[in-house]
């Protein structure tokens, strides 16, 4: 096991490497720079600015001159919109914000949302199943977009119990909305695939089996059927977690929380090679990494896997 | 495998049938449709797509606007004139502009649905075939596919509908193309887990233990056995790509005004909610929410259905 | 700064903040009762560029800038020249020195003095190629002697025409004669920059902790993509006069949001959403302000070879440009108080005078006739429509415009406009090289002057997207930039426009804001929007 791990991390560096060439070429294929401007520059002053942010070297010396950058200095560059600030302080004061309500988000969706669809499963066709999936079906159709405006209407203007919006370095009132808003969407689909998956494996022989043998349904549940049942709902939550960790581009546009989400699609929209770049990295890694514990979970959760 | 059996009347078809699994899928079809039309909430969910469908069918006919048709008059009041009402030929009141809604939800509904189920549908087929030859074959496969969704997955997605933007143009097509590249990815992985645990089950070991060929386990064992999971999630895409629909355009990608979609509608409508025009929001969420309640049951009920265990 | 200095700063500063907020209790020249808290607080869209003065682009950025920092000149309320760290200015004879006498008492915020070689610095600064600032052109534009050679890298940042005769005279030698150029001093590029931080910190001086200004207020936060604090300066040379003790940025990215909490009481002023000023004026009466601003918005057609060929002939341009109903755009559309655009300069430039345009005189019904009649004579017509695609950035109020815009053309003439919304880059790359076809264009005054618009349509202009080249109105523009009186001038070319028509000028902005009735001062008066916090103060309820 411990050998698939070290392998696995050792893939990890080819292919966050082929993740950055990879952006980096697309990057550049797309219509636009960092500096185009509604106001075209005149040519002296960007070829100065090219200059200044090495755009001037041909295109394998800057992907070349990056990652010896990251090697040597842990160094991803300069933002080339936001010009009082580098990739690496970007990076370092909106993921722990990101991180912070992403986590709660996550938590929450996963525990309510696994919690909902066992009981409707349980308790397939009866109020309770009823109950879990309207709930469910809630949750899903009151998107990000509209749950935002709707949150901010009811807790900021009328209750007037929660400030509308900000971080303020974490603090609970701050942090109540956005993790309401981005837990919902997804705490219904995990209900969802947890419900569905439940029913599956309650039909399953082993636990007809199990049933036959007598034991009592609690112990089914829990011993016989919770693991194969949470398989295909690790597989979801796999991407999921890595999408809430590094922060909603909703939650951030609607409760200025100032995380990493709205800094990686602005940095998309505003050509900001270095920010797309390194936010890209840390996605990749994040993404990388959720995988391999996510497989490591299957291995946990039903022995028979092997890679 | 004892529900495969043939009935009388299928084993009369089986000579007009030369091909084996046209058999298998035949009865397990029949099977599965029985199943599924006992299935009241998902026959009622069926239902109530049908009845979109016919609103978007038959309701341009009872239209009195065009979807892009600008009402002057009302254009400039509103709040206080474009509320849903009989008189003015407005049934669903009119947009902020002015334009019917009742013309303009009957189009985006087409639109959106479209988009839904296409795709879901390309998320479905693309995401389970790599899932599946990733799982099944493992190894050195496995890990090379898998670690190519890891990179599509952290690549910036505006990156990826741009590129498709300038390559492919603005069109249906682009559009799809966007969505699948958005779609097949979350899908594959989940694919990949249930076939990882599938093929360390007793009856695919049997079977390959028997000599069965690889192409006929995948298609006779795993697939039946990943269709609950797999339509689960596919009816889950369905909400996402309508609302993902929205993003795309914002690139410039996909559907162009006077055209529109549930997710712009309903976006346009949160954003003025609170200046009085509720209607704009409530329309087409109406719609938003139809759709997923019978994308619930429907796939709820196909899952049943599907199930090869649960007879 | 020395860690010492730093300390007894801080001491010095909260000392004063405290003092000041149980001070002042009535306004020192109305009277007035203040507000015990005397916070500002408004949204801006996005985080700032930069609060760098010579780098700085954004013009949320630039308010920033202006409260930290001071130039030479400041604005008053209605965008007059006030004294800011220079106390006057003499022009020479041939208009082409400018001496500006600098105040003796004027003081960085760790406490240096400020001198005219500060301001050498920034402005050479601003100028070197090493800077890579993006208002780089800005130097260009103010015709600086030697401007174009150092930005271009030929000479040396020493060369620049701008010199600290002593401590408090600074002199500018100009290429030529600039009637508008006091007013370009009050711009952020001009601003002065403290050497002795920059060159200690680095690119890490406008950090908070490191951060150095002569401003009325010192940056105390900058929390990306939340907020951005600044607190009143101590040691800025007219803080006694200055009753704001914190002006607060918000960033909030939608508008609808920001006005929700507004309406909760958390800011004191953000942007009316587009459409929806009549009903907040109806609610809340006067805290919905209208205010002209310089910037025009049109739609231009190409005119280059790549451009379609009935776009070639004026008559299609006049006839598409006489059926908008630009009452209908800015009543129901924009409905924030927006001027129609019958020119292409906003009447509220200065020094301009607009002339009485054909299409301005006609009522719409007549204009309607008349573009029917212009188009059938370019030979198009039921028959024979004319279809073409229109390109807008995508925003909900372009997108709005745009629509009314191809509803109006297709039902009053026919016309089959087909819309395409495109992401901000590649709209700008696209309508950058002629592809496109007609194309959403919008442009703010970099002076309050008419020639910062006219200029955009010139034939070898880097920002003329649709390649319009009349020599006659070149000639115009180049005759101006010497002349005495230029408004005849520029009325001319505007007559010249308006017979071309290569733009379909539709309207021209309005400043569009909700501001708290408690928020005294705000220059809503000032075409340029150029506000200092400094000047503004908070009312008691």
């Amino acid at each position: 096991m411990l050998i698939y791990i070290l392998r696995r991390l050792l893939v990890a560096i080819p292919t966050i490497a082929l993740l950055v060439i990879a952006a980096f070429c697309m990057m550049h294929l797309a219509p636009g720079g960092p500096f185009t401007s509604e106001r075209p520059l005149p040519p002296d002053v960007l070829a100065n600015i090219e200059a200044r942010y090495g755009l001037d070297q041909p295109l394998w010396k800057q992907l070349w001159d990056y990652f010896a950058n990251i090697v040597l200095h842990f160094d991803f560059g300069p933002s080339f919109v936001y010009k009082d600030r580098d990739v690496n302080d970007i990076i370092a004061t909106g993921f722990p914000i990101s991180l912070t309500y992403g986590s709660l988000a996550f938590l929450a969706a996963t525990l309510v949302g696994v919690a909902l669809g066992i009981a409707a499963a349980i308790r397939h066709n009866t109020w309770v199943d009823y109950f879990a999936v309207s709930l469910g079906i809630a949750a899903q159709a009151l998107p990000n977009f509209i749950m935002g405006p709707i949150l901010i209407l009811t807790f900021t203007l009328w209750l007037g119990w929660l400030p509308g919006g900000g971080w303020n370095g974490g603090q609970w009132q701050y942090l109540i909305m956005p993790v309401i808003a981005l837990s919902t969407s997804y705490m219904g689909s995990i209900a969802r695939i947890t419900r569905s998956s439940m029913l599956e494996v309650m039909n399953a022989n082993f636990i007809r089996t199990a049933r036959a043998k007598g034991l009592p349904q609690r112990s089914i549940i829990w011993r016989h059927a919770m693991k194969p049942t949470l398989l295909p709902v690790i597989s979801y939550l796999g991407p999921v977690f890595v999408y809430v960790l590094t922060g909603s581009v909703f939650v951030d546009l609607y409760f200025s929380t100032g995380g990493l989400g709205q800094a990686y699609v602005n940095s998309a929209l505003t050509r900001d090679y270095a920010v797309l770049l390194g936010v890209t990295i840390l996605y990749g890694a994040l993404t990388v990494i959720v995988n391999l514990l996510t497989d490591l979970a299957y291995a946990w959760f039903d022995p028979k896997i092997r890679y | 495998m004892a529900f495969f059996g043939t009935s009388p009347k299928a084993a009369a078809l089986a000579d007009e049938i030369t091909d084996f699994t046209a058999v298998r899928g035949r009865s397990l079809f029949r099977d599965a449709l029985n199943r599924f039309l006992r299935n009241k909430a998902a026959m009622a969910s069926l239902l109530i797509l049908l009845l979109i469908v016919c609103f978007v069918i038959f309701g341009p006919f009872f239209s009195q606007w065009s979807n892009e048709e600008i009402d002057w008059v009302v254009m400039g009041d509103v709040k206080g004139m474009g509320g849903p009402s009989l008189e003015t030929g407005h049934y669903f009141g009119v947009d902020d502009l002015g334009r019917d809604l009742f013309a303009r939800t009957i189009q985006a509904t087409r639109t959106s649905l479209l988009v839904g189920l296409i795709g879901a549908a390309m998320a479905l087929l693309v995401g389970t075939f790599w899932g599946v030859v990733a799982g099944y074959y493992g190894g050195k496969l496995d890990s090379i596919m898998m670690r190519f969704v890891d990179i599509l997955l952290a690549i910036p997605l505006t990156l990826v509908l741009i590129l498709i933007l300038v390559v492919a143009g603005r069109s249906f097509t682009a559009l799809f193309l966007g969505l699948g590249a958005v779609s097949w990815l979350t899908m594959s992985r989940i694919v990949r887990g249930q076939t990882l645990a599938l093929k360390s089950r007793e009856f695919i070991e049997a079977a390959r233990a028997t000599g069965v060929s690889e192409g006929t386990i995948i298609w006779r064992h795993i697939l039946p056995n990943l269709a609950g999971v797999v339509i689960v999630y596919a009816s889950l895409l369905v909400p996402e790509m309508i609302l993902a629909e929205s993003f795309i355009s914002f690139l410039g990608l996909g559907i162009s005004e006077p055209n529109t979609s549930l997710g712009r509608l309903i976006a346009e409508g949160a954003g003025t909610m609170a200046y009085g025009t509720l209607w704009q929001l409530l329309f087409p969420l109406f719609f938003y929410v139809a759709l997923i309640i019978a994308m619930f049951f429907v796939g709820d009920g196909l899952r049943d259905a599907l199930d090869p265990k649960d007879r | 700064m020395t860690r010492l200095t730093r300390l007894t700063l801080t001491t010095f500063l909260s000392a004063g903040l405290a003092a000041g907020a149980v001070a002042q209790e009535t306004h020192p020249e109305t009277g007035e009762a203040l507000a015990a808290d005397q916070t500002f607080t408004y949204r801006i869209l996005d985080n700032i560029s930069s609060i760098d003065p010579q780098i700085v682009e954004d013009t949320d950025g630039s308010d920033v800038v202006r409260d930290l920092f001071e130039g030479l000149l400041n604005q008053d309320e209605n965008g007059e020249l006030v004294p800011g760290v220079a106390t006057d200015w003499e022009l020479s004879d041939d208009k082409m020195t400018y001496t500006f006498h600098l105040r003796d008492n004027a003081k960085w915020s760790n406490g240096d003095p400020v001198t005219a070689g500060d301001f050498v610095y920034a402005w050479r600064r601003a100028a070197d190629p090493a800077t890579a600032s993006p208002y780089q052109w800005f130097i260009s534009l103010m015709k600086l002697e030697n401007g174009d050679a150092v930005v271009a890298g030929d000479m040396a940042p020493e060369e620049l025409g701008v010199e600290a005769i002593d401590d408090t005279t600074l002199e500018v030698r100009l290429t030529t004669p600039l009637p508008y150029f006091p007013q370009m001093v009050v711009h952020s590029t001009t601003f002065p920059s403290p050497q002795s931080v920059i060159e200690e910190h680095g690119s890490a001086w406008t950090s908070p902790e490191n951060f150095v200004g002569n401003g009325a207020y010192v940056l105390t936060q900058m929390n990306p993509g939340e907020s951005i604090v600044r607190e009143k300066s101590e040691t800025y040379w007219d803080a006694e006069n200055v009753i704001l003790d914190k002006s607060v940025a918000l960033i909030i990215n939608d508008e609808n949001v920001a006005l929700t909490r507004y309406r909760a009481g958390e800011i004191d002023m953000t942007d009316i959403p587009a459409g929806q000023f009549p009903r907040l004026r109806d609610e809340y009466g006067e805290e919905a302000h209208s205010f002209p601003k310089l910037c025009n918005y049109y739609y231009s057609f190409n005119l280059s070879e790549s451009g379609p060929e009935a776009f070639k002939d004026p008559n299609v341009r006049k006839a598409l440009a006489l059926a908008v109903d630009r009452d209908i755009i800015v009543n129901n559309v924009m409905a924030g108080g927006q001027p129609p655009a019958y020119v292409f300069t906003p009447e509220a430039t200065a020094g301009f005078d607009a002339p009485a345009t054909e299409m301005a005189g006609m009522t719409q019904a007549e204009r309607d006739a008349k573009a029917k009649e212009l188009l059938a004579e370019a030979g198009y017509g039921e028959d024979n429509p004319l279809s073409f695609n229109m390109v807008y950035n995508t925003s909900e109020a372009h997108q709005k415009v745009a629509v009314v815009l191809s509803q109006m053309w297709k039902q009053k003439l026919g016309v089959q406009a087909q819309l395409s919304n495109m992401e901000w880059k590649v709209f700008l790359e696209e309508r950058g090289n002629q592809n496109f076809e007609l194309a959403r264009g919008a442009w703010c005054g970099d002076y309050n002057e008419a020639s910062t618009f006219l200029d955009l349509l010139q034939s070898d202009s880097g920002y003329n997207d649709g390649k319009y080249s009349n020599p006659e109105y070149d000639q115009l523009l180049a005759e101006a930039l010497t002349a005495d009186d230029t408004a005849p001038l520029y009325t001319k070319a505007e007559e010249i426009l308006a017979e071309d028509m290569p733009v379909i000028p539709l309207y021209h902005y309005a400043g569009v804001y909700m501001i708290d009735d408690s928020l005294k001062n705000f220059p809503v008066n000032n075409i340029q929007f150029n506000w200092y916090s400094k000047d503004l103060y908070k009312a008691a309820e």
